[in-house]
């Protein structure tokens, strides 16, 4: 096995085209070191992407934030900026493993590994952010809800990289939440997860809504019904109702050691309801 | 023993016992200093990985291992062929260490390899080829005792009942417990409740793994390094198993990362030393976290049905319990002890046990702290609590009522002798946790528990030295604490400074046999061995006072750490301490020691009652423990906070099986979460703090009157926690584990039973 840690994203890509055998990207590595500990990967080259300039960088944007991939849960988690405009990303991210593993895990490998369960991912397909992908053919724009295709399946073609992620700027009144069940309180992976950003106008009325479901379905899902079920109303019971019963009809979840289908699909309507309120109360003092 | 012995006991001032010195293992263990079952290495070491059967059920047609031998680095492959003849009551053990014609579960020892590296052994066992022939399997307890069910053991005829049958099948043994006429009993009840409920299996979930250092040498001589609960036990399975003399076989326990019953046995062991014999270099063997799950020992798995009656004013007439245990591939559940131990609690005219000891395509199952008692426990304790209700009796008070005391007549079958659990009633009844209030979806649960503890085969050294101090040899492995007690109860007898003892687990070549570190025995049958041989020290002391005062023997006395001159002689000379006794000790005989062999009487039964308050989720089924209080009769504590630790970890073990932990099979056969994160231990965040109460009802057999206290702790809380959650969700709740979605199944399906 080889490892490499280029400097810049152009010699990342080289190395990972120019491998004929198995190569890995590593950031973080909770992930991927588990993986080759258990064997269940042998990879005849890893590419190291944390020496590379900004991938380790959160930087002002637009009024939004751009976070390098390799940007660690605890990095995020430290950032004013970021925790006062998406807090809901930021408590997704935080939910992600121990305290130590926080400090190696990071935003663009929990996106990057695709698990249907992702606790990150639900919350940046609620926020509507959108992740760089460096190349051999330059660089592309995707929408993170469309990032995953499936468990372990991106859209990623060889040798692509993600190198940064966008959460966008954010109009007055908005806000987010994300919440997860797990039969534990922490070191355990979501058996449901939801995640929601919603902007509150003036008026008292929901202007807009996304809601975002993990662990239902094959990958995350963004489920517009559900935002739409909350736009125009002032997210009461009823709406809150109708936002839930489009969040369960989305659900298509499977029966495994973690929960059954009923379980999921019942937990998921309740954690969007709550989400929805945490996201208002903090919409309001925003 | 008399009641004015027994108040002399309760009476009894101690200088050192009941008080909490630093354990000497626990530096080392919080440095990283200790070292534990793979910290071991030796000159040219060998990595040895075990090949398992991924199929539940297959017969192995042959092991072709030809490949592997071929690879460079690979040393030796050792089979079932590679292991002697053992008898019959080690038969099982090595049919588990190793297949035969069978595998008989996932994870099932199928071949080994030693090999210059980890890598190489992997690589080795992928080029070993198994031919299996796969064979229909059964999991489910209840499953495998039906007539259709794939049948492990060809041989196996159920024993206990009549007439024998004709056909195999995978029921061991039907056994039958209790006295009385339990219809008659039922006949004169008021109200009566029976209930179906089933636990799911559990792993003890030490976090140190199965490791092992295994050499033989040329001439046929061998060393062990492993973490086991019990080394002289290892020493005779493995020489055994690898047909040598005991004495040929030195075995060292290492330190111990938790065992709870799950070190009591072989695995690895003589795996490591058949390789090493083989390849002629020594061999470690560590078992990964996913081999633990798989194939190491865990509980049963149970189906039980509960019926108590009793009348209206709460004096139970009736008790009736039927039991089914599956204990994994070979014989051997605990569903006796489950029997034995299910009413044991109360004071019964009626009272009967029929159990049923079953064989399943799982790892054989191997002990967990009070081996059978918690699951049966859960049943009677989850009716009991129905009962109180249905009366409107407070579940306290309808235990008071019923209790067992000093004389009652067990349902397994002995007289009690003297026994706190009215002690342990009371106490909870009085505590300040059982009338707090409670606020919405939040229950509380009560639930009390029995274990007999044991005593067993023991043998102590006691070194004076010559400065003074004392080096103490006992060979029982230390899994809670105990040089630390062994040290407290040596320095009582002996007078002298807890400081100056240093107590050490000897190998098995250095004492006799000592049974393993099991039935919460130590602290009662070491204990009363040690102090049985430090009462041994202190009479050869005398001896060399009394030579050296030129009185005679009988006429010095030991106190304080000192002997002195007594009857005739009193004051006549200044008394002598252990250290100035020990200094001329070359010029006056030689070396002192003490010493004891036992086979160790006496041991006393415990009880105790845990209270718990949970909070149930309604909209997810989600249960968390707000608080939990557990009282104990330890007989007497002699380090309290090792006893509280043991009160603590007992329960804690008890709330992750109430709520979370379970083995969970596919279709397949095969065990889908052999991992801490998908098989759910408690971690810290989910626990309250476990508060203790100690209860001292000193037990008869032992000098300073301690009973047992490593496992009762762990019978109460899975009833304690399900009568608690059932309490908060208002519906009875009778399958453990009450994880989530089974617990919103049984509130939704409440909810819609009330729309209807």
């Amino acid at each position: 096995m080889r490892y490499e840690a280029p400097e810049n994203i152009e010699t990342a890509v080289k190395l990972l085209a120019g491998e004929t055998g198995n190569a890995r990207v590593l950031a973080g590595g909770t992930d991927l070191l588990v993986q080759l500990r258990l064997g269940h990967v042998e990879p005849d080259l890893v590419v190291d992407i944390k020496r590379i300039a900004g991938l380790q960088a959160i930087t002002a944007e637009d009024g939004g934030f751009r976070i390098g991939a390799a940007v660690s849960g605890a990095q995020l988690g430290e950032h004013d900026g970021v925790r006062a405009l998406w807090p809901g990303v930021v408590e997704a991210v935080g939910l992600i493993g121990s305290t130590q593993v926080q400090g190696r895990a990071s935003i663009g490998g929990n996106l990057c590994n695709a698990s249907p369960a992702a606790d990150a991912v639900p919350a940046l397909v609620a926020a509507g952010a959108v992740a760089t992908i460096a190349g051999p053919d330059g660089r592309r724009e995707v929408a993170v809800e469309n990032f995953a295709t499936g468990p372990g399946r991106t859209v990623l073609a060889a040798a692509e990289i993600v190198e940064s992620i966008l959460l966008p700027a954010r109009a007055p009144g908005s806000s987010d939440a994300y919440l997860r069940f797990i039969p534990r309180s922490e070191m355990d992976i979501a058996v449901v997860g939801a995640g929601i950003s919603l902007t509150m106008a003036g008026s008292g009325k929901c202007s807009g809504a996304r809601v975002a479901l993990g662990a239902v379905a094959e990958r995350v899902l963004l489920v517009e019904e559900a935002g739409e079920a909350l736009t125009g109303t002032n997210l009461d019971d009823r709406a809150l109702s109708r936002m839930g019963d489009a969040v369960a009809a989305a659900c298509r979840p499977i029966d495994d050691k973690r929960g059954t289908k009923v379980f999921r699909t019942k937990v998921a309507r309740v954690l969007a309801i709550r989400a929805a309120k945490i996201a208002l109360e903090r919409a309001g003092r925003a | 023993m008399t009641a004015s012995s027994e108040n002399a006991l309760k009476e009894r001032q101690f200088k050192i016992v009941g008080t909490r010195p630093l354990r000497p293992d626990g530096i080392d263990k919080v440095t990283g200093r200790a070292r534990f079952g793979a910290d071991m290495t030796a000159p040219g070491m060998l990595i040895g990985k075990v090949l398992r059967s991924p199929h539940a059920h297959a017969r192995i047609r042959g092991i072709d291992a030809s490949k592997a031998l071929a690879l460079a680095g690979v040393k030796a492959v050792v089979t079932h062929a590679d292991f002697s003849k053992v008898g019959a009551d080690l038969d099982d053990v090595s049919c588990n260490v190793m297949a035969r014609d069978k595998a008989l579960y996932d994870g099932h020892a199928v071949a080994a390899v030693a090999a210059v590296s980890g890598a190489v052994a992997a690589k080795a066992l992928r080029l070993i080829d198994v031919s299996y022939e796969i064979l229909p399997h059964v999991t489910d307890v209840e499953a495998a005792m039906g007539a259709d069910a794939p049948v492990l053991h060809e041989d196996m005829f159920t024993s206990g009942i009549r007439p024998k049958p004709d056909r195999a099948s995978n029921v061991v043994h039907r056994h039958e417990f209790g006295h009385g006429d339990v219809a008659q009993g039922f006949e004169q009840a008021d109200v009566v409740v029976e209930r179906h409920f089933t636990t799911a299996a559990t792993h003890q979930g030490y976090i140190e793994p199965h490791a092992c250092l295994g050499s033989v040498g040329p001439d046929g001589q061998g060393e062990l390094w492993c973490c086991t609960q019990g080394h002289f036990y290892v020493r005779n399975a493995c020489a055994a198993m690898l047909g040598m003399d005991l004495s040929h076989l030195r075995v060292t326990a290492s330190e111990i990362g938790g065992g709870f019953g799950g070190k009591t046995t072989v695995f690895i062991e003589p795996v490591a030393l058949a390789l090493s014999r083989k390849a002629g270099r020594p061999v470690k063997v560590v078992m990964s976290r996913e081999e633990v799950f798989r194939a190491s020992g865990p509980t049963s798995s149970t189906a039980m049905t509960v019926k108590i009656g009793a009348t209206r004013d709460g004096r139970i007439t009736a008790a009736e319990a039927e039991l089914k245990f599956q204990g994994g591939a070979f014989a051997g559940s605990p569903v006796d002890l489950g029997a034995m131990t299910a009413f044991a609690c109360y004071d019964l005219k009626n009272v009967k046990t029929v159990a049923y000891d079953v064989v399943a395509n799982r790892p054989k199952q191997a002990a967990y702290r009070a081996p059978g008692a918690p699951m049966a426990a859960f049943a009677v304790e989850g009716v009991m609590d129905e009962l109180a209700g249905k009366i409107g009796m407070d579940p306290i008070a309808l235990r008071l009522k019923n209790a067992a005391e000093a004389g009652t007549q067990s349902s397994y079958g002995p007289k009690f002798g003297p026994i706190g659990f009215v002690e342990t009633l009371v106490a909870a009844r009085e505590h300040a946790h059982y009338s707090a209030p409670l606020g919405p979806h939040q229950g509380r649960g009560v639930a009390s528990g029995f274990w007999f503890n044991f005593g067993g085969q023991t043998c102590v050294s006691l070194n004076l030295h010559a400065d003074g101090s004392v080096a103490l040899a006992v060979g029982t492995p230390d899994i809670g604490g105990s040089r630390a007690s062994m040290g407290q109860m040596a320095a009582e007898e002996l007078g002298i400074d807890y400081d100056k003892i240093h107590t050490i687990i000897a190998d098995t070549s250095s004492l006799g046999y000592n049974d393993i570190s099991e039935g919460s025995r130590v602290t009662f049958s070491t204990g009363l061995a040690t102090i049985q041989a430090a009462r041994d020290a202190i009479t050869k002391l005398c001896g060399r006072a009394a030579q050296f005062w030129g009185i005679p023997e009988d006429a010095v006395v030991w106190e304080d750490g000192h002997a002195r001159p007594a009857g005739a002689n009193a004051g006549d000379f200044e008394p002598l301490s252990l250290a100035e006794i020990a200094a001329t000790a070359a010029k006056t005989g030689g070396p002192i020691a003490g010493h004891c062999e036992i086979s160790a009487e006496g041991a006393g039964v415990s009880f105790a009652t845990h209270i718990v308050d949970a909070e149930v989720d309604p909209e997810t089924g989600r249960a968390q423990i707000l608080r939990y209080t557990v009282v104990q009769d330890a007989g007497k504590a002699i380090h309290p906070s090792y006893v509280e630790g043991q009160y603590q970890g007992g329960a804690v073990q008890g709330i992750g099986w109430a709520l979370n932990e379970e083995y969970i099979y596919g279709d397949d056969g095969r065990l889908q979460n052999p991992s801490f994160l998908d098989y759910r231990i408690p971690v810290a965040s989910d626990l309250p703090m476990i508060d203790t109460v100690i209860v001292e009802v000193p037990n008869p057999g032992h000098p300073y009157g301690v009973r047992g206290v490593g496992e009762t702790s762990i019978v109460p809380p899975l009833a304690a926690v399900a009568n608690a959650v059932s309490a908060a969700a208002g519906v009875r709740l009778t399958e453990l584990p009450l994880s989530p979605p089974r617990v919103l199944e049984a509130i939704d399906g409440m909810a819609a039973e009330d729309e209807a």
